[in-house]
């Protein structure tokens, strides 16, 4: 049942006007989202897993190990399930110093568990300056952090984080997300998130499980779950993809940065990323359309040769969805059903994708 | 004559026992009340309710009703008292453990419901963030729930004192007169008044009076915000 490399979580939870039935199959490394409007389960799923709630009847292997297995009697008590937490407030001790809290965990880790030191998460974090200051005296977003280096300071196997920027304002927020994303790219934790924000999502994410009134509508790699016309899965108010790339020129004279990606390269502002820089494009269903030739006397700067994969209804009649396979890379397109009529859209076809926007997501 | 009133052995010894009685009853009742207010906060059972009720009757009870009932299971016939006649320690009443006993009782609320609202002001957060860094439950106790509480322990900790050096009724019942038995300053300020020894009287009501107004000082300077009964 336990494979390697992987996390499974089976949980069954039935409280009065809610419920949780999921069975989850989740990669065993990178950001594994888990997104859904308030009271869709996604933290009481996060909760079970952590074993602060005891889903009865439920199974839960991280990578091998087996946390919960109720049909043998297994359920490892939260204290002894080498995962880390971040809670939506950051709940430092406040009777310690940042450097008590950083160390409450960590000294509670066999030495020959710790994989990470406390000074590789006190400077992932930036958070060297606090080190003697008392958990009243920092700011949300410098609490927060806190929060999220006290956890890594114990070397888990997961880390779980339920909502970790939701109670930080923008600014805040923004300040966060780029030790988020260090985290990803310099520390080989998997890290499950909830999230109920779309940009976080697109920002951080790997794959992506979509939860609704306890269930998983869908659970796989971010594009191309993201790609899928048979599910409604909306980032926020639109259909869209997120693609992968990295930054390979920037054209000065017209403030314009080029990404590359598996498909091709796409033209964006330039926001002072140096090339070479790993980001993620979000491409909008409403800013694609199609076309059967590839014109040269458009406005629009991106335009990417593509196949036709699959067509469907949109929310509104007069709407279509189409997947289209740009090389590789999925993106999705909003047309009306007349245009798809007229250009006698069907899979296989060979079109040439206008992209009106592209936004850096990070 | 002065100084005789005022540090009279009779007076010095009544003293000194209140001293011992109080420090004693309020070390047990830290030890028995932490637990009871601890799973007070925490429980859902339906013994939540009626348990509470048990710890706070010495609040409306009159002290002669303890004292009466103590009296009459911890005496030769109670069944109390047939146990620590078994266990070969005598009977409680009119000694000075079975002073202990009534004022453990006696004072239990004023420790335990202190103790009580501090760890509900905890709260579950604290609890499951000091687990999810690897504490076990004893653990997080002593590392998170005592400093978190200590406020609610030094209210606790003065009031369960305090209360136990002016208790009167249930050491009349159980405890008698006896001096450097069970004669605490309060039974000994009632000799004094039925012996019509007025000045002596004035000298521990006074000395009492001072007592009580530093120790509820020094309560309100610790707890400035602390809800308090």
């Amino acid at each position: 049942m336990s494979v390697a490399g992987t996390i499974r979580a089976r949980f069954r939870v039935a409280h009065p006007g809610f419920a949780l039935d999921v069975d989850l199959q989740l990669p065993g490394r990178g950001v594994s989202a888990l997104f859904g409007a308030s009271g869709s389960g996604k933290t009481t799923c996060l909760r079970a897993i952590a074993g602060l709630e005891h889903a009865p009847g439920g199974y839960l292997s991280v990578n091998g190990e087996v946390w919960q297995d109720d049909s043998r009697g297994v359920f490892l008590p939260t204290h002894q399930r080498p995962l880390g937490y971040v809670f939506q407030e950051a709940s430092l001790f406040p009777h310690l110093s940042i450097r008590r809290n950083l160390e409450y965990g960590m000294r509670r880790v066999p030495a020959a568990a710790r994989r990470v030191s406390l000074d590789q998460a006190v400077e992932l974090l930036g958070i060297a300056p606090l080190l003697d200051r008392m958990p009243d005296r920092l700011s949300g977003g410098e609490k927060q952090r806190v929060a999220i280096a006290r956890a890594l300071a114990t070397s888990p196997r997961i880390l779980l984080m339920d909502e970790p920027l939701a109670a930080l304002d923008l600014k805040r927020k923004n300040e966060i997300l780029p030790y988020l994303e260090r985290l990803h790219g310099e520390l080989d934790i998997p890290v499950l998130y909830v999230s109920h924000a779309p940009d976080e999502v697109a920002r951080l994410a790997d794959h992506l499980v979509v939860l609704e009134q306890g269930r998983a509508l869908a659970s796989g790699p971010l594009g191309e779950t993201l790609a899928r016309l048979d599910l409604p899965i909306r980032l926020g108010e639109d259909a869209g993809v997120v693609l992968e790339g990295e930054i390979a020129e920037i054209d000065a004279d017209w403030h314009l940065a080029r990404v590359a990606f598996a498909g091709g390269s796409l033209w964006v502002r330039d926001s002072s990323v140096p090339v070479g820089q790993h980001v993620r494009v979000r491409i909008l269903a409403r800013d694609v359309s199609i076309a059967q030739d590839a014109h040269t006397d458009s406005s629009i700067l991106n335009i990417l040769p593509a196949c036709v994969e699959q067509l469907a209804d949109d929310t509104h009649p007069a709407l279509a969805l189409v997947r289209l396979n740009a090389g590789g890379a999925p993106l999705v397109a909003r047309i009306t059903r007349r245009s798809a009529a007229r250009l006698q859209l069907h899979p296989g076809q060979a079109v040439w994708a206008q992209i009106k926007a592209v936004a850096l997501v990070g | 004559m002065l100084s005789d009133t005022i540090l009279s052995d009779t007076a010095l010894s009544a003293i000194w026992l209140t001293v011992r009685l109080a420090t004693v009853t309020t070390l047990l009742l830290f030890l028995i009340g932490t637990p009871i207010a601890w799973w007070l906060a925490r429980t859902r059972c339906w013994l939540k309710a009626p348990v509470g009720a048990m710890v706070a009757l010495p609040l409306v009870l009159p002290p002669t009703v303890i004292g009466f009932y103590l009296l009459v299971v911890m005496g030769p016939q109670g069944p109390i008292g047939q146990l620590t006649q078994a266990l070969g320690l005598g009977v409680l009443p009119f000694t000075f453990w079975g002073l202990v006993v009534g004022s453990v009782l006696y004072s239990m609320p004023f420790v335990v419901q202190p103790l009580q609202n501090a760890f509900d002001a905890i709260g579950e957060r604290p609890l499951e963030a000091a687990a999810t860094l690897r504490a076990g439950p004893w653990d997080t106790f002593f590392s998170v729930v005592l400093p978190l509480a200590r406020p609610g322990f030094i209210t606790a900790g003065i009031l369960g004192f305090a209360h136990t050096v002016g208790e009167f009724g249930v050491v009349l019942m159980i405890g008698g007169n006896i001096p450097d038995k069970t004669r605490v300053v309060s039974v000994q300020i009632y000799d004094h008044v039925e012996a019509l020894e007025y000045a002596q009287a004035h000298w521990l009501s006074a000395g009492m009076l001072a007592f009580s107004f530093v120790v509820l000082l020094l309560l309100y300077l610790f707890n400035p915000n602390g809800r308090r009964r």
